[in-house]
């Protein structure tokens, strides 16, 4: 498996590939100027949902997928991202840019604190550890100490932010463009960080971690790093959806939230970067496919029942787990060499 | 029965031919998702995730207008209601209200479901001018015509009903000693407010006082027995249980069953028989009191009313795989019973500015199965549509109202 | 000082239902090697299917017996159709699947028996041996079905045969199948054993929660902390672990902390227990080979 996801990461070309990818993707607000209509904002909006939770999938991706530290928590992370831009969005009357920088420096610290005792756990024990996180994060923002900040239960309805210098942009468009850059930066510099040294390091640890220390890689340290720079992207991620959504509550980080960053990790396809994009898009779309699924099964066979939704969703991920054990990207990768060595045969 | 319904049909559909054949639809006015053959409808519902239980009154309220689809429609237009699921989760209803909003062109948005999730939508909706009516929550924030124009909820807020309690335990309780058991989220804020400004409009400053124990749980926690020791344990004589469902049962049973015997408040969230009270035995549960403003439908006494009947044909006939205990079923349909009043009264103006305009302008209406003598009035000034309410006592295996109408005010 | 012994009493007795839970999920881990996070919701519905027998008119115990036979060729059809073709598939793949399970049993009992809460019938006495309500009969039956299940469990995982066969079918695979265990049916059992497990954990569940699609959700979460605090591949460990969790939680509730924090706090006393002790407070350092 290993083999398959470094060739993924460093292959020749993908570069490419990906500086037209993104070049595509910066040319689609300019669609709505040329074909304007009611509900673009609205695909811009979930283009911007799109790349949160790919980034938020990246960072989980960085720490699962490269260094193979499950976690089962990482919608604490993203809340604790959305919270402090919110919190310095409403109360220090921030520009909502701004809070990046502090929301990155929060959440690698808060990783990187909780990477230390994740040294000490192992698989199951480190999926429990990350998993009281996930549950313990949305009862402490509604705590009581904390409510003069955080809202408290009530949460924090934001602003939503114009397009600066009078640009001839929506709302929307704008966020697009902004949610983006961010996300360009932060693929890039995890592209470049995997391919280089320290990315070596960290998928060495994953495969081997006790040869990896005997090689004279410091393990501890790169696995609490690991640990801050996957925090500092899903945090991010959480920043960028406070601000697109423009409201933070509680609710809205639940557990299933860090569920469904493992399910678009895994359908995206682990340790892939364009897996991370996949899952990302995958988590907006299964459930508006799942409820059409449901409509449709309803009117076309005449049920009196209405098939549940997320029935029609569990069969789906069953489904793509059969035909793709390691995901999208990664059965893209093995179809792709299949007919590539056919060829040269 | 159905005869009777098939000629009122064709009277209908009769007088939707004379209209039109006269041009006078030349004259109608259209806003987005209205037109002369369709009306769009937007609404979210938590289909999945903790709180499914609600689900429900979605599936009710799509039934109700597949019925008034298949009798002709409203004026002659066919409601199409487009109901998704948000899993009760804040950033997906913005994601799913967006769609309806921006993508489909609904009409309005109607009966969406839960605070946090219509909180996270309310400024948006006002922002776009689009009707956020008979909102499924009672928090109070949905009735502020000033800031938010365009949001209006629909049954008795959560604040008024906790008011109620308070005044009620300080009348009849000896020397209250207050436990409080709540969800720890919005709707336990507003119903904790509420009863605080209740006691303290009876007791003056040193209101607080009164509350020996105040305790909270969370929706994922297992049981709230060891809650409902600690206040036991505290020497409260009332108990203000604002709890869901599932938990006001569990609660019930369990003071019970350790002895416990104070005065109980149980919320009107779950003041259901069929879904609470029978499960938590008839027996744990004599004396408790709630704020009632909907029939009973599991209490024998309105099961001769002629709008029980009509409530129960209904059901039979279009909502067959519902559940008839099931109080949530009364709350879609009425939901959805005034959604086509409102409708109607819209006559060829289905625009936003005029199902707003008709949505504020409910006199006197009388809505079935609410209880006798409670009607709902709004006005531009006045957003919450029913704001009176009825207190009843489990008397054996149902409620028996007691007292007069209440509201805020008296 | 009563007080005290009620919220211990009543700690217990959730510990108990934690307990029966970890004990399921201790059963698919010895057998198979993975944490079922489905292992709640297949309680759940295996508790509908009583709960069904029982409307139908068949007396407690006659549905209670049912209950476990059907649950356990439920659990063995699920690894035989659903599971086998993933047997080689990365681990985290299998976790979606049990994500994808969990999902499919929670919407279908919702839609088949909607989402209102039901009484389930308790097959012990009402009321309380002590006459103060401390502790109540099913309390009491709740504790000792559990204690039953773990000496059974014990017996036949150290005893017998076939429970000898598959602990060896899920800690060396390759060596078991030379020596002649079927390996894959193996872990059909133990998903069957497992399943049935938790019908009972389910049945015993219910009469104290009501049951409903999502009664298992929160006690999956107790369930998981107590098998891993007690160490995940010991039975009895597990069983320890699910009353010291059910137990703290309590008494950190109440004493410590506020109701509003104790999820968290217990949780994270569990964790610190794991820091100090990775494999649990009862369960064995694995030893690796390099």
């Amino acid at each position: 498996m290993a083999a398959i996801t470094n060739s993924w990461a460093t292959r020749r070309g993908i570069g490419a590939l990906a500086i037209l990818f993104w070049l595509a993707m910066a040319a689609l607000p300019l669609l709505g100027k040329i074909y304007p209509s009611e509900s673009f904002d609205y695909y811009m909006f979930m283009g911007q949902s799109m790349m949160v939770y790919a980034i938020a999938v990246l960072g989980l991706n960085l720490l699962t997928g490269f260094n193979g530290q499950i976690s089962l928590g990482h919608g604490a992370f993203f809340a604790l991202g959305a919270y402090v831009t919110a919190i310095l969005m409403n109360d220090g009357n921030w520009p909502y840019w701004t809070t990046l920088p502090v929301v990155a420096i929060v959440c690698f610290g808060a990783g990187f604190l909780f990477g230390f005792p994740a040294l000490k756990l192992e698989s199951h024990y480190l999926a429990l550890a990350t998993f009281t996180l996930a549950i313990a994060v949305p009862q402490i923002l509604k705590h009581k100490a904390i409510a003069g900040w955080t809202g408290g239960v009530a949460g924090l309805v934001l602003e939503k932010p114009d397009a600066p210098f009078g640009l001839p942009l929506s709302p929307d468009q704008w966020l697009f463009y902004f949610c983006l850059i961010v996300a360009m930066v932060l693929f890039w510099a995890a592209f470049n960080m995997l391919r280089g040294r320290s990315g070596r390091a960290m998928m060495a640890i994953r495969d081997h971690g006790m040869a990896a220390g005997t090689m004279g890689i410091d393990t501890s340290l790169y696995k609490t790093i690991t640990f801050g720079i996957s925090a500092l992207y899903t945090g991010l991620a959480g920043a960028l959806s406070a601000i697109t959504v423009a409201y933070v509550a509680p609710d809205s980080f639940a557990l299933p939230l860090s569920i469904a960053f493992l399910v678009g990790l895994v359908v995206g396809g682990i340790s892939s970067l364009s897996g991370c994009l996949i899952g990302g898009i995958f988590l907006v779309l299964v459930q508006n496919w799942s409820q059409s699924l449901s409509d449709w099964m309803k009117s076309t066979f005449d049920l009196r029942y209405d098939v549940p939704s997320w029935a029609i969703y569990g069969v789906l991920l069953l489904l793509l787990m059969y035909v793709m054990p390691t995901g999208v990207a990664g059965g893209c990768g093995r179809l792709y060499r299949f007919i590539t060595q056919r060829r040269a045969r | 029965m159905t005869m009777k319904l098939r000629r009122r049909d064709a009277l209908l559909l009769a007088g939707g031919t004379l209209v039109t054949s006269r041009g006078a639809r030349a004259e109608a006015k259209y806003g987005p998702g209205a037109s002369d053959t369709e009306i769009k409808i937007g609404n979210t519902m938590p289909y999945s995730g903790n709180a499914s239980a609600y689900g429900v009154v979605g599936r009710a309220q799509a039934a109700y207008f597949r019925m008034v689809n298949e009798q002709g429609g409203v004026n002659g237009r066919k409601i199409n209601f487009l109901s998704l699921d948000d899993g009760y989760s804040p950033p997906k209803t913005v994601e799913l209200v967006r769609q309806l909003v921006e993508r489909d062109q609904v009409l309005l948005l109607f009966s969406t479901l839960g605070t946090a999730c219509n909180t996270a939508i309310h400024k948006y909706v006002n922002q776009k001018k689009v009707p956020h009516i008979l909102i499924a929550s009672g928090a109070s924030k949905w009735g502020n015509p000033k800031q938010f124009p365009w949001s209006m909820g629909w049954q008795p807020d959560y604040h008024t009903e906790g008011l109620i309690y308070a005044k009620h335990a300080l009348a009849t309780v000896k020397d209250p000693k207050i436990g409080i058991l709540r969800q720890n989220d919005d709707m336990g804020v507003d119903y904790l407010d509420g009863f605080m400004e209740g006691l303290k409009a009876g007791l003056g400053k040193d209101y607080e006082k009164s509350v020996v124990a105040a305790v909270t749980y969370e929706v994922t926690d297992p049981t709230v027995d060891s809650q409902v020791l600690q206040l036991k344990n505290s020497g409260a004589n009332v108990f203000y249980n604002v709890t869901t469902p599932k938990f006001a049962a569990q609660a019930i049973k369990k003071s019970a069953e350790i002895g416990w015997k104070p005065a109980q408040y149980l919320v009107n969230v779950s003041a259901s028989i069929g879904a609470v009270i029978r499960p938590a035995g008839f027996e744990n549960s004599q004396g408790i009191i709630t704020a009632a403003y909907l029939k009973d439908i599991t209490d024998p006494r309105w099961h001769g009313a002629p709008d029980y009947l009509e409530w129960k044909a209904w059901m039979e006939k279009w909502n067959p795989t519902a559940n008839l205990i099931e109080s949530a079923n009364v709350s879609g349909y009425i939901g959805a019973i005034v959604m086509t009043r409102i409708l109607k009264n819209c006559g060829d103006d289905l625009t936003r500015e005029n199902v707003m305009h008709q949505t504020a302008s409910m006199k006197d209406w009388e809505v079935p199965m609410l209880l006798p003598g409670i009607k709902a009035n709004t006005s531009p000034t006045d957003y919450f549509p029913l704001q009176s309410v009825n207190l009843a006592r489990i008397d054996g295996e149902h409620w028996t109202l007691f007292g007069d109408l209440m509201t805020a005010g008296s | 000082m009563e007080f005290l012994l009620q919220q211990i009493a009543s700690g217990l007795t959730s510990g108990a239902i934690y307990a029966c839970v970890a004990l399921g999920l201790v059963m698919i881990y010895v057998s198979t090697d993975h944490i079922n996070f489905a292992q709640g919701e297949m309680a759940m519905f295996a508790t509908y299917i009583a709960w069904a027998l029982i409307q139908a008119g068949i007396p407690y115990w006659i549905a209670f017996g049912l209950t476990i036979l059907i649950a356990f060729t439920g659990g063995l059809l699920i690894q035989r159709f659903i599971l086998k073709p993933l047997e080689h598939a990365p681990v985290l793949a299998l976790v979606v699947c049990f994500i994808a399970l969990l999902s499919i049993f929670n919407a279908i009992a919702g839609m088949l028996w909607s989402y209102t809460v039901k009484q389930f019938p308790s097959p012990f006495p009402i009321g309380d041996p002590t006459g103060h309500g401390l502790i109540s009969y099913h309390q009491i039956g709740v504790v000792a079905v559990t204690a039953i299940m773990l000496g059974v469990l014990t017996i036949f995982f150290r005893f017998t045969t076939l429970g000898l066969a598959m602990r060896a079918a899920a800690q060396n695979p390759a060596s078991a199948r030379l020596m002649g265990v079927r390996v894959s049916w193996m872990l059909a059992l133990g998903w069957g054993l497992a399943a049935a497990i938790g019908s009972v954990a389910g049945m015993m569940v219910a009469p104290i929660v009501f049951l409903d699609p999502n009664m298992m959700t929160g006690i999956l979460i107790y369930g998981f902390a107590g098998a891993l605090v007690g160490g995940i591949g010991n039975p009895g460990g597990a069983v320890v672990g699910g009353f010291v969790v059910g137990v703290l939680e309590n008494l950190v509730g109440t004493y410590l902390i506020g109701n509003e924090l104790k999820l968290t706090f217990a949780l994270i006393i569990v964790v610190g227990v794991l820091i100090l002790k990775p494999a649990g407070l009862f369960g064995r350092v694995n030893v690796k080979r390099v």
